[in-house]
C-alpha cells in the first residue's frame, strides 16, 4: 500500500471511530491500533489469570462449604474471563503461546493489585468488594470501546463481575455483623486493600502516557482520575453501611461538588509494585511459570494423542 | 443418636466427595492450561454440591442444632470415613487423573444403584448427581487415554500413576458394620457386588490407553475405619482451619 493509500485508509478508519462504529478483526486498522489493543486486552486477560492466585489461596481454607463452593465458582469465572479475553486478543493475529511467553518473561503486565497478599478470610471479602468494584468501573467504561470483540467480552464479563462484587460485599457484611473479632478482621482487610484499590485506576491523568491516544480511539472513554473519583464516591457510603472506616484521614465530602475528596496516593509504592517489587510479584510469576512448565508434558501428550487419532481416522477412511 | 448407622452410612459416601473436592480445590489456578483448570474446578463444584446435600441430611439426623459445616469440618481425623484413595496428594497431573478415574468409575456405579435406595433423600441426591458423575468419568477417562497413548514420557508417567493408585482400589468394595445394616434394610448399596463391573470397565479403558493392568495383589485399606494415611492430617488442617480458629461464628 502506498503512503497515500494508507493515509486514506486511516482517515476512513478515524471517521468510523468518530461515528461510534465497531471495528471488527477483519477490518483494516492502523498497526498502532492493533498493537495497543493486543497490549491492553492481553494485559486484561493476564490479570484475570494471575488474579486467580490470591483468591485461590483461600479455597482450601474457606470457612464454610457454602463459601468454599462460591469461591471456587468465582475463581472459575475468572479462568473463563481469561479464556475469552485471550480469544479476543488472538483475533488480532497473535497466538496464545506468544501471549503466555510475554507474561512469563515479564514483558507483558497484569494488574498490580494481584501482587498484594491475601492473608485472612476477610481479604476474600475485600477483594470482591473493592477490587471487583474497581474493575467493574473500569470495565463498564470499556463496554463501549471501539474494538468489537473486546466490547462484547466486556459486556459479558461485567455481568459476572457485578455478581462477584455483591458476593464480596456480602462476605464483608457478614463479618461486620459478626463478632468483634470478625469485624476487626474486616477493618484490617479494608486498611490493607483500600489504597492499592485506588491505584488500580493507574497513574494520574497528567502522568498517564497512553491516555490521549486511547481516548481518541475510544479504547478508553473516561480518564483514570475520573474513574477513580467515581469509585471513591461509590465506595465510601458502602463502608459507612458496614460500619468500618476508610483508612484516609483526609477523606471529606464536598457538598458543593457532590464528591468525596481524598488524600494523596503513595505513588512511590505504586511504581515500586508496577516495576516488579511488590509484596508478591515474584510469587505470582513463579506460580504461573511453574504451572505452565509442569503442564508441558500434558499439553504435548494431548497434541500427540490428537495426531494419532487423526491418522487412525484417515487410515480407516482410505 | 437414633439413626447412627444411617448417619455413618451417609458420611461414608459424603466424605469421599468432600476430601476429593478439597484435593481438586488445591489445584485451582495451577493446572496445565485454562481449559483443564475450568473442568477440574467444575468437578470439584459438583462434588461439593453433592456433599452439602449429604451433610445437611446427616446434620438433621444428628440433631442438636448441628449444621452441615459442623459435620463436614468439626470431626477428628479418626471419624472421617473416606477411602484412602481420595486423600492422596496431587503429585502431578497424571496422579490427579489416575486418582480421579479410579474413583469416578466406582462413583458412577454407586450412584446408579443408590438411585434405588429406599431412603428418598439419598435416592434423590443420586438421581441429581448421576449426570455429573458420568461427565466426571468421561473427562478423567478421556485424559487417561490421552496421557497413556500420548508421548513416551506421558505413558511412563501415567503408568507410574496407575501403579501407584492401584493398591487403593480394593477398599472401595469393603463394607463396614453400618453399611451392612443399611444394605439389609434396603437403604444402602452393596458395593461388594460392584467389584466385577468396576475392574472390567477399568481394564478396558487401560487397554485402550495402551497401559498395563497392574498385577500387584497387595492392597491398602483403613479409610473406612478412620485409619488414614499421613497425608490426611495436613488436608484436614487446611479444611478445618477457620472453624477451629474461630469457633461458633457465622460466615
Amino acid at each position: 500500500m502506498s503512503e497515500k493509500e494508507v493515509k486514506n485508509m486511516e482517515e476512513i478508519f478515524e471517521a468510523r471511530i468518530a461515528r461510534d462504529e465497531k471495528i471488527e478483526p477483519k477490518d483494516w486498522m492502523p498497526e498502532k491500533y492493533r498493537k495497543t489493543h493486543i497490549r491492553q486486552i492481553s494485559q486484561h486477560a493476564h490479570s484475570e489469570v494471575v488474579g486467580m492466585l490470591p483468591e485461590g489461596n483461600w479455597i482450601t481454607r474457606a470457612p464454610s462449604l457454602r463459601r468454599k463452593a462460591a469461591l471456587l465458582a468465582k475463581v472459575q469465572d475468572e479462568a473463563g474471563h481469561g479464556l475469552y479475553l485471550y480469544s479476543a486478543t488472538e483475533t488480532l493475529g497473535i497466538s496464545r503461546e506468544e501471549l503466555y511467553d510475554q507474561l512469563h518473561s515479564g514483558k507483558a503486565k497484569y494488574s498490580s493489585i494481584f501482587n498484594y497478599p491475601s492473608i485472612t478470610w476477610a481479604d476474600i471479602g475485600a477483594i470482591g468488594w473493592l477490587v471487583d468494584g474497581a474493575a467493574i468501573i473500569n470495565q463498564v467504561a470499556l463496554c463501549g470501546t471501539s474494538f468489537g470483540p473486546y466490547a462484547r467480552a466486556m459486556v459479558r464479563i461485567c455481568k459476572e463481575e457485578s455478581f462477584h462484587q455483591r458476593q464480596g460485599y456480602e462476605i464483608m457484611l457478614t463479618l461486620c455483623n459478626g463478632t468483634p473479632e470478625q469485624k476487626e478482621m474486616a477493618q484490617d482487610a479494608l486498611n490493607r486493600w483500600w489504597w492499592p484499590s485506588l491505584m488500580m485506576f493507574g497513574p494520574r491523568d497528567e502522568d498517564s502516557p497512553h491516555t490521549a491516544q486511547s481516548m481518541k480511539w475510544k479504547l478508553k472513554r473516561k480518564t483514570n482520575d475520573e474513574l477513580r473519583q467515581q469509585f471513591v464516591d461509590q465506595t465510601v457510603p458502602q463502608a459507612d453501611i458496614l460500619g468500618i472506616t476508610i483508612p484516609d484521614p483526609d477523606m471529606t465530602y464536598n457538598p458543593e461538588t457532590g464528591h468525596y475528596e481524598f488524600g494523596e496516593i503513595d505513588w512511590d509504592e505504586f511504581w515500586q509494585v508496577v516495576k516488579g517489587h511488590g509484596p508478591c510479584n515474584k510469587e505470582r510469576m513463579e506460580a504461573r511459570v511453574g504451572a505452565w512448565e509442569r503442564g508441558s508434558w500434558v499439553r504435548e501428550a494431548a497434541m500427540s494423542y490428537a495426531e494419532k487419532q487423526e491418522k487412525k481416522k484417515i487410515a480407516k477412511a482410505s | 443418636m437414633k439413626n447412627q448407622d444411617l448417619y455413618n452410612y451417609i458420611l461414608g459416601i459424603a466424605d469421599n466427595s468432600l476430601i476429593l473436592g478439597q484435593r481438586l480445590g488445591e489445584l485451582c489456578g495451577h493446572g496445565p492450561n485454562l481449559e483443564t483448570d475450568i473442568a477440574l474446578t467444575n468437578i470439584a463444584l459438583d462434588l461439593f454440591g453433592q456433599t452439602r446435600s449429604y451433610y445437611q441430611y446427616a446434620a438433621r439426623i444428628a440433631g442438636d442444632g448441628k449444621t452441615e459445616d459442623d459435620v463436614a469440618m468439626l470431626r477428628v481425623e479418626r471419624d472421617y470415613k473416606n477411602v484412602l484413595l481420595v486423600e492422596q496428594p496431587n503429585t502431578h497431573f497424571g496422579h490427579v487423573i489416575a486418582r480421579q478415574y479410579l474413583f469416578d468409575v466406582f462413583h458412577l456405579l454407586l450412584m446408579t444403584e443408590l438411585q434405588n435406595s429406599k431412603d428418598e433423600t439419598l435416592a434423590a441426591v443420586a438421581r441429581k448427581g448421576i449426570k455429573e458423575v458420568s461427565y466426571h468419568q468421561r473427562f478423567s477417562g478421556d485424559w487417561l487415554k490421552r496421557l497413556g497413548d500420548g508421548t513416551e514420557e506421558s505413558r511412563t508417567k501415567m503408568q507410574e500413576a496407575i501403579d501407584h493408585f492401584w493398591p487403593y482400589t480394593a477398599e472401595l468394595f469393603d463394607t463396614t458394620e453400618s453399611d451392612q445394616k443399611m444394605i439389609k434394610s434396603g437403604i444402602g448399596v452393596d458395593v461388594s457386588l460392584l467389584k466385577e463391573s468396576y475392574y472390567k470397565e477399568v481394564t478396558e479403558t487401560l487397554e485402550e490407553a495402551t497401559l498395563d493392568v497392574p498385577e500387584n495383589p497387595y492392597f491398602k485399606k483403613g479409610g473406612k475405619q478412620g485409619i488414614h494415611t499421613e497425608h490426611m492430617g495436613f488436608l484436614l488442617t487446611e479444611l478445618q482451619y477457620m472453624q477451629r480458629t474461630y469457633p461458633n461464628m457465622s460466615w
